[in-house]
């Protein structure tokens, strides 16, 4: 029975190692055919074209930027949310904001892409100008997805910290106010960042709710009020249409975003590693 | 000076909660407002056509795909957090990479699942887009969930249970499936009401996978749209708006009825 | 009249790099109470888990030696759950399952492939009788056992350990965590118990190896100082160590 148990588990590597070798076999050849430098920083993307240019970059960009637009509008609002439900929350409050952050967690993106395409392009068309699928709209939409995580994770950092830290400032004459953002905050500082590297992982890898608002225009960013298109957007949008290079290039692209999350990842790791040591 | 830069701090502080909270509240508020009027009964005929995009079908299909996906993924999952938490040896290798995969596995984003049960699933084992391949993807997706959530469970047993229970002469096996696997259940439910959350959740792995056709199927072999993806689908053609908004009521009262059920779970994970 | 029931040769034993026992010899007469002393840390709880291998389950934990139950050595070539059938343990706090007291107390029996509903009964029931329980909670035997109080799981926790029929009954800080009635309660319980078992109790209360034991082991660092009858190492305690123990001047 022991080895029913280490077979489960053994699949479960098994699973991740599929995982690579199908998208590596099946992207490395493309990559290779396009050229590495080409893919990776070619400009131009237009599979139609004869001849067809592949060229992610405009797309890698587009995923930086939503993630940090997505990052600078969550991540205040969110720790702001987590220091409220911490330090501020009445108990009777808590028990229907709680419940009220885990329901944000869990509506699906398409109903936030809906509910970016019904209300914040029409939003950011009319406030800022342009046409509403825009880089700008992207990062609110992400911001507000990432809320969740952000919170979540921040609240138990916060909570975790001893409860010492917070008597011992007050008792030097420090306000509530001060104490909470001068040593609360700083001694909760390592499980803030894990909740910044999740919430950015939640943003890059986002797909469909990004589809609903970005323009998806494969081209350079060309300001926060135009149209962009992500990774993750640029393999939904094609791949149901896409045969042989074209086809690769997709796939490829889904190995460089693969690659980014497992280079965030390992990042975290290891710098969580070195925290705690 | 000092009572100035609390006031800021303070307003910054519930400034922001305000905007999370008035953001959660417009989104269900504007999708209640303008989804309810239009959850009319044909919306919930059997069948699927292009005046009419009941979601019916749907709604079998993403149960359909629910179970399927974890009676897949369950068992592996158990299993796996059973051999981390009672075989393995502290220390051990295997463990350590079991764990870092399975922490991997879960950071990844769902269209790359979706990618990888295409090229996987779909083509190579030739199931084409269908429930199956659609499970099959959904349920490497949720693993790690599954295998962390019932860690997390085992380990919150007490060891005295299993020292009672060797005690007795009972083995490990004996000792796992009669008493810590009973007390761990609330805990592992929970996991797995997470995980349903996910599945009903789940678009972009699907698209490829279990490809985008609203009838009701005929084997697991067929191609099905769950829910999500109905709902993506309906609101990127945008011919039926209406439609759309009374979907997302549907997938938003499924929500909550998901968190509600965890949330009573929890509470008894909590009592015990 | 005084049989060996178990004998100790030579057990070494490291958690890790840490020698927690060193050289133990003793016998452990049959139908006896064998009382374990000590300060904390001072190994008689190991060498207790030591007598039914409860050790096995922590994984840095080597023991070198023999220990003789009725002359086999229960390091070799023995079925570690019968030898745990053998050798009962009631532990330092309650820790009943979270079901039935009638389920607890079934566990053991059922563990060892009795599936009679009838004979399990009997089991049950003749089990919380010799504990002393069966007159307070007959009338709820299918009820969660974790709704009785501290004395009462512990007790039944002794039920539980006596329906699998042992041989010795070891005993880890029993009273610990209970209060003085249900303490007493359990103390005249383990002096009736003896007629039927070889029972060895490890416990941080002179004044209860007194009332119970036949037999005392101090232990200091990991090694017996002194193993004789209880009432000579009390009245007489022969070496230095032993009577700053038994008199309160450490520990």
């Amino acid at each position: 029975m022991k080895n029913i148990f280490l077979t489960a588990a053994l699949v479960t590597i098994f699973a991740i190692m599929l995982i690579c070798v199908f998208l590596f076999a099946n992207g490395i050849p493309a990559m290779k055919e396009i050229g590495l430098p080409e893919f990776l920083l070619g400009t131009d993307w237009s599979p139609g074209d004869v001849p067809a240019s592949f060229g992610i970059y405009p797309m890698i960009l587009g995923s930086i930027s939503v993630t940090l637009g997505a990052v600078l509008f969550g991540v205040p609002i969110g720790l702001l949310t987590a220091v409220f439900m911490a330090y501020y929350c009445p108990n009777g409050l808590y028990k229907v904001l709680k419940p009220a952050v885990e329901l944000l967690a869990g509506i699906p993106s398409v109903v936030y892409g809906f509910f970016g395409l019904m209300i914040l392009v029409p939003f950011v068309r009319n406030l800022f100008g342009g046409n509403g699928n825009s880089i700008l709209t992207a990062s609110i939409l992400l911001g507000i997805m990432i809320l969740p995580t952000v919170i979540g994770v921040s609240e138990s950092a916060i909570r975790a910290v001893p409860d010492q830290y917070y008597e011992g400032s007050l008792a030097l004459g420090a306000t509530h106010e001060r104490t909470v953002f001068f040593t609360i905050l700083p001694a909760a500082s390592s499980g803030i960042f894990t909740a910044v590297v999740l919430g950015i992982g939640r943003a890059i890898g986002e797909t469909m709710a990004v589809i609903m608002v970005a323009g998806n225009q494969a081209r350079m960013p060309a300001g926060i009020l135009k149209g962009i298109r992500t990774m993750t957007a640029n393999i939904v949008l094609e791949m149901g249409y896409a045969a042989d290079l074209h086809r690769g290039a997709l796939i490829a692209t889904g190995v460089i975003l693969l690659l980014f999350i497992l280079f965030i990842n390992i990042t975290f790791y290891l710098l969580k590693r070195r925290a705690t040591i | 000076m000092a009572k100035q830069t609390s006031f800021i701090l303070k307003s910054f502080v519930m400034a922001a909660t305000i905007i999370t909270f008035g953001i959660l509240l417009f989104l269900i508020g504007y999708i209640l407002i303008k989804g309810v009027p239009y959850l009319t009964p044909s919306l919930f005929n059997m069948s699927y056509t292009s005046e009419n995009v009941s979601m019916f079908p749907s709604i079998i299909n993403t149960v359909l795909m629910t179970l399927l996906s974890l009676m897949i993924a369950i068992p592996f999952g158990l299993f796996t957090a059973i051999y981390l938490v009672e075989y393995a040896k502290r220390g051990n290798k295997l463990v350590e990479i079991i764990r870092l995969t399975s922490e991997t596995l879960a950071g990844i984003p769902s269209i790359v699942y979706g990618l990888f049960g295409m090229l996987f699933f779909v083509t190579y084992l030739g199931w084409g887009y269908s429930i199956l391949a659609g499970s099959a993807t959904l349920s490497v997706m949720i693993l790690p969930l599954i295998i962390r959530t019932t860690e997390e469970a085992l380990k919150s047993v007490p060891d005295s249970y299993r020292e009672a229970s060797f005690g007795l002469g009972a083995g490990q096996l004996r000792t796992v499936f009669h008493i810590v696997l009973p007390s761990a259940v609330p805990g592992i439910l929970a996991g797995v009401i997470l995980a349903i959350g996910r599945i009903v959740g789940e678009t972009a792995a699907l698209i490829y996978t279990a490809g985008t056709v609203a009838k009701l199927p005929k084997d697991l072999l067929s191609s099905a749209r769950t829910l999500s993806v109905h709902m993506y689908t309906l609101s990127s053609e945008g011919f039926h708006t209406n439609e759309a908004f009374a979907t997302a009521v549907v997938l938003l009262i499924i929500v909550l009825l998901i968190n509600t059920v965890s949330m009573v779970i929890a509470r008894k994970v909590t009592k015990i | 009249m005084n049989k060996e029931k178990i004998k100790i040769t030579g057990i070494d034993l490291y958690y890790g790099d840490f020698q927690a026992l060193k050289n133990i010899n003793m016998i452990l007469p049959q139908n006896k109470i064998t009382a374990f002393i000590g300060p904390s840390g001072c190994g008689k709880t190991t060498l207790l888990k030591s007598l039914n291998r409860m050790n096995d389950l922590i994984s840095d934990c080597r023991i070198s030696g023999e220990i003789l139950l009725d002359g086999q050595n229960i390091y070799e070539n023995i079925d570690v759950n019968l030898l745990r059938k053998r050798v009962g343990m009631v532990f330092q706090k309650p820790n009943l399952f979270p079901m039935s007291i009638y389920d607890n107390v079934a566990y053991g029996p059922r563990t060892h492939g009795i599936r009679s509903k009838v004979m399990l009964d009997e089991i049950v029931e003749k089990s919380l009788v010799r504990a002393v329980i069966w007159d307070e909670v007959k009338d709820r035997i299918k009820k969660s056992a974790l709704s009785l109080s501290g004395g009462q799981q512990q007790r039944i926790c002794i039920a539980r350990a006596l329906a699998v029929e042992p041989e010795v009954l070891l005993m880890d800080e029993p009273t610990s965590a209970l209060d003085p009635v249900s303490t007493s309660k359990i103390e005249e319980l383990v002096l009736e118990l003896k007629n039927d078992y070889t029972i060895i109790i490890v416990t941080h209360n002179m004044q209860q190896a007194v009332r119970v034991s036949d037999k005392t082991a101090f232990f200091l660092l990991g090694e017996i100082v002194e193993y004789r009858d209880t009432e000579s190492i009390f009245s007489m305690p022969e070496d230095k160590r032993t009577e700053d123990y038994i008199t309160g001047r450490f520990g």
